[in-house]
């Protein structure tokens, strides 16, 4: 064995035993020893990249641009030795390594390296990080990164056997305050703890359980409020034109689709002439899938349903045809497989609110949403064709009467909410694929929501929607997504029968034939 | 002379329609096993499974045209309960392979030994025996349409409403058998049959021999489906489907007639589902996709709603159409051509192929006929269904 030179060398040289106890020694003993190399050589460890050789005991670096140095030295060397071999790691040792790197990036200048540092030392709770961490924890000025520090400060406080019980109920606090899984996980993995702290430790415990089991309604509610979302956006059209004129459209998911692809060919212009304007792709794409989806159905309307009125159940069989032919003509015209739709960087990432994290493009479906809604009641409730339109649903015959031309406002009913359905196919190309079969996903959907809100009423829609969201998320965690799903369709087989004209049914005293 | 039963419901084109079917089921067959291969009328043997399939598809027709064509009921989910039968018959099918499957368990099903199970569900016990099966048959769809019926029908759940839930519970049984934990195959379904009753289901005389009962089971189902319509339950059933609440002011109770029919009919769905299955040789969870249930719907207006004869004939026309154009250099265009068959059909035939050919006929034969004849035609009392309605 070759003389060495000083203390670092000898703990370097430990990697070159090929024992992973050594291997761990040596992490330990390197990244203790406050020398410039450790880092470069534990980041190496970790990727793989360090190699060593057990003849001479001499380890490598190969760096990332494919040099190779001499670990202990830091001195340029020309080509590895034939009997080097890479130094292997296994879990334990790889969690040992990400603890090192830990402790190494605690003083990094980079504010972002040093928020991981901390909460990977709060994970690893390494003990001879916390000389480490204390010092940081004084230096700190950003005020979230002082928080982590002195979590993960509380972190390796608990976990250490001869720190005093006042400490580690201080520990216990500051561990109860962040109140999240992993904070849970820290605590229930304490393990022989003195009797005070391991009393505070488990109401600790307790208080994030019930926290956590809160937040996690929470998100539930997120997740229903966001399908719910989705799913009044699809069945909001359908609502109108099933309201006032009694048609059940089975091509209205295709007017979705039509919206959906819209988006992607509003994309790809974009892309390839004016691609500075790709944020505002979807502004763009909004009129352009209400103009489109609602120019097919006027025509649809015109030379279809027209001839079918009082025959419903016609209506449903010629519309279903229709949307079959959609369906091929679209994939005929792009193919049959997935198109990418991009997200505009305004919709893209996610922020953290409490426990929960949301997405920005949910987020956006959410108000968008609501904001098509509440124009769309705008415009039933102040303008002249809303009026008309309210007039046919209430009393075909007598709106007739009274000299409303009821196949003009029939013919713009059906535009307007399958125009409305084409919108629906903007917000949802941003987290669907867009596909020929996109519309297909959703019509289900959709007719559940309208009957179970009851129809010719936009505010049933809008509470079934909501409630059918809510109540699938809810039952997801609890029976699956398929159970779930099934369960909530008996359920509303179930409510049909209770009420046969949905929740919020229109008041009349007609009988049917 | 009093009026039989028979000699009641089957008039002339449907004893015609009757003879033609038993024809059928007796030339193909004896075509297939009698002559030699490679002569001109020799039929071979996988048209005779593919025409049995057809022949199911008419049962199945005709099931939806009893509820549709003469009581108003447009059922969007009759696919469930043929897919029912199917499995109940694919259920029995797979216990019949015994030993001889990959795994060579005798009693558990080879998906059943992939899964990890250590016994037999309780519900496939007694599906090793043949009458056990072909009880389920009638049994599980037949029940599940009455309790279904029973909800829907009792609180007065009509129209399109009706429609859409039928949808939703084919829709719901569709997510279900898909599920593997629910015991049935999960995606990939029940498959890979031997033997039914002890025959080789790919034997040349199985084949014949199942094409010989679908046809069999489709004159029987035919010949119920004519006593119903032409007694007098029959005409309650018009009325109810003409108009449903002055029925009830009348008198009736309108949901037991629309149980009754309603839950016959899913029965004879189950039973065309379970001689679908050795036929076909497969039965997945894709039977239970609401499009499948909406385009069993079309064959019946194609053919002609509310005239039997044709609903059996819309089938297999479609059915036809199907296999002629996606096995052809036409494949790409064929949901073009289901596409503009559903709304060509609906706006400009909307009688059918069979209520156009009679509207056109029948004045011609008034014409010919004696008087007496015009008038019993008329006492009949089935005609097209009122389309204002």
């Amino acid at each position: 064995m070759p003389a060495l030179a000083g203390p670092f060398e000898d703990s370097v040289a430990k990697f070159a035993n090929d024992e992973f106890s050594d291997t761990e020694a040596a992490i330990g003993e390197v990244a203790a020893s406050g020398n410039a190399l450790a880092s470069p050589i534990i980041a190496a460890l970790q990727d793989g990249r360090l190699s060593a050789d057990p003849d001479s005991k001499k380890v490598f670096i190969t760096q990332a641009d494919g040099k190779i140095v001499d670990a202990a030295t830091g001195a340029a060397v020309d080509k590895l030795p034939d009997s080097a071999a890479a130094v292997r790691l296994n879990n334990r040792l790889r969690r040992t390594v990400d603890a090192a790197l830990g402790g190494l990036t605690l003083l990094s200048p980079d504010p972002a390296k040093r928020l991981a540092a901390a909460q990977s030392v709060f994970k690893s709770h390494e003990e001879n990080l916390l000389p480490t961490v204390e010092g940081a924890l004084a230096k700190e000025s950003v005020k979230s990164i002082k928080q982590a520090f002195a979590e993960a400060r509380a972190a390796v406080i608990l976990f250490k056997p001869d720190a005093s019980d006042s400490d580690k109920l201080d520990a216990v606090a500051v561990v109860k305050a962040r109140g999240d899984q992993e904070a849970l996980a820290l605590l229930t993995g304490l393990g022989d703890q003195p009797p005070l702290v391991a009393k505070a430790a488990a109401t600790a415990v307790a208080s994030i359980q019930s926290s956590l089991a809160m937040w996690s309604m929470v998100q539930n509610a997120w997740y229903g409020l966001s399908l719910g979302s989705v799913l009044l956006l699809a069945a909001i059209g359908l609502a109108i034109t099933f309201g006032v004129m009694g048609v059940i459209n089975m091509a209205h998911g295709e007017m979705v689709m039509l919206g959906a692809y819209t988006t992607f060919v509003v994309q790809e212009v974009i892309r390839t002439r004016y691609p500075a304007l790709f944020d505002y792709s979807l502004l763009i794409a909004v009129p352009l899938a209400f103009l489109v989806a609602g120019l097919i159905g006027v025509v649809i309307e015109r030379t279809i349903i027209r001839f079918l009125y009082g025959r419903p159940l016609e209506t449903l069989l010629a519309t279903w045809g229709l949307s079959l032919v959609l369906q091929q003509a679209v994939r005929t015209a792009f193919g049959p497989t997935n198109r990418e739709v991009g997200n505009p960087s305004w919709m893209s990432g996610a922020f953290e609110l409490g426990q929960i994290t949301i997405t920005y493009n949910r987020l956006w479906i959410l108000c968008f949403t609501l904001a098509v809604f509440a124009i769309l009641l705008a415009m039933l409730r102040y303008t002249a064709l809303g009026l008309e339109m309210r007039a046919v649903t209430q009393n075909r015959r007598m709106a007739a009467s009274m000299g409303i031309a009821t196949s003009r406002v029939d013919a713009l009913t059906f535009g307007l909410g399958s125009g409305i359905a084409g919108i629906a196919g903007v917000a949802l190309s941003q987290i669907d694929n867009v596909s020929p079969n996109l519309g297909q996903s959703y019509i289900i959907d959709s007719f559940m929501v309208v009957v179970f809100g009851g129809v010719g009423n936009l505010w049933g829609t809008l509470v079934g929607a909501f409630t059918l969201g809510i109540a699938n998320k809810f039952l997801e965690p609890v029976a699956g997504a398929v159970l779930g799903k099934i369960a909530i369709l008996v359920l509303i087989i179930l409510f049909i029968q209770k009420r046969p004209r949905g929740l919020f049914a229109l008041k009349g005293r007609a009988v049917e034939a | 002379m009093t009026p039989h039963i028979l000699t009641r419901s089957l008039d002339r084109a449907a004893t015609a329609f009757v003879l033609l079917v038993a024809a059928v089921g007796v030339l193909i067959p004896l075509s297939n096993l009698l002559l030699p291969q490679g002569s001109m009328f020799q039929v071979p043997t996988y048209l005779v499974a593919l025409w049995g399939k057809y022949v199911c598809y008419a049962i199945l027709a005709l099931s939806i045209d009893l509820i549709w064509g003469y009581c108003g009921i447009l059922s969007l989910g009759h696919g469930a309960f043929f897919a029912l039968g199917g499995y109940a018959m694919g259920m029995y099918l797979m216990r019949q392979i015994g030993s001889r499957g990959v795994y060579g368990n005798s009693i558990l099903p080879d998906f059943m030994v992939f899964l990890n199970w250590d016994k037999l569900p309780w519900y496939w016990y007694g599906f090793d025996k043949f009458w056990v099966a072909a009880l389920m048959v009638l049994l599980v769809p037949g029940l599940l349409a009455f309790c279904f019926g029973w909800l829907a029908f009792r609180s007065r759940v009509t129209g399109v409403y009706l429609s859409i839930i039928t949808q939703a519970m084919t829709y719901a049984l569709l997510l279900a058998f898909f599920r593997n934990d629910f015991g049935f195959g999960g995606n990939n379904g029940l498959t890979d049959f031997k033997d039914i009753l002890g025959f080789n289901v790919q034997a040349e005389g199985t084949r014949a021999a199942l094409f010989l009962l679908s046809c069999l089971a489709l004159i029987i189902a035919f010949v119920i489906c004519r006593a119903i319509v032409t007694s007098k339950l029959g005409k309650v059933l018009i009325a109810v489907r003409d108009a449903e609440s002055r029925t009830r002011f009348l008198g009736y109770r309108v949901e037991s007639y629309k149980l009754f029919v309603f839950t016959l009919s899913a029965c004879m769905a189950g039973v065309a589902g379970a001689l679908y299955v050795p036929q076909v040789g497969i039965i997945n969870p894709s039977e239970f996709a609401p499009g499948n249930s909406i385009e069993a719907v079309i064959w019946v207006a194609v053919g002609g709603r509310g005239t039997l004869i044709g609903a059996a004939l819309g089938a297999v026309v479609v059915n036809y159409a199907k296999t002629f154009f996606t096995s052809g250099p036409l494949a790409p265009y064929w949901l073009f051509m289901l596409g503009a068959l559903f709304i060509l059909v609906t706006l400009l035939l909307p009688r059918g192929i069979v209520g156009t050919f009679n509207s056109w006929w029948e004045p011609i034969r008034a014409r010919r006929s004696s008087p007496d004849a015009e008038s019993a035609a008329r006492e009949d009392g089935v005609g097209a269904p009122n389309l204002a309605e």
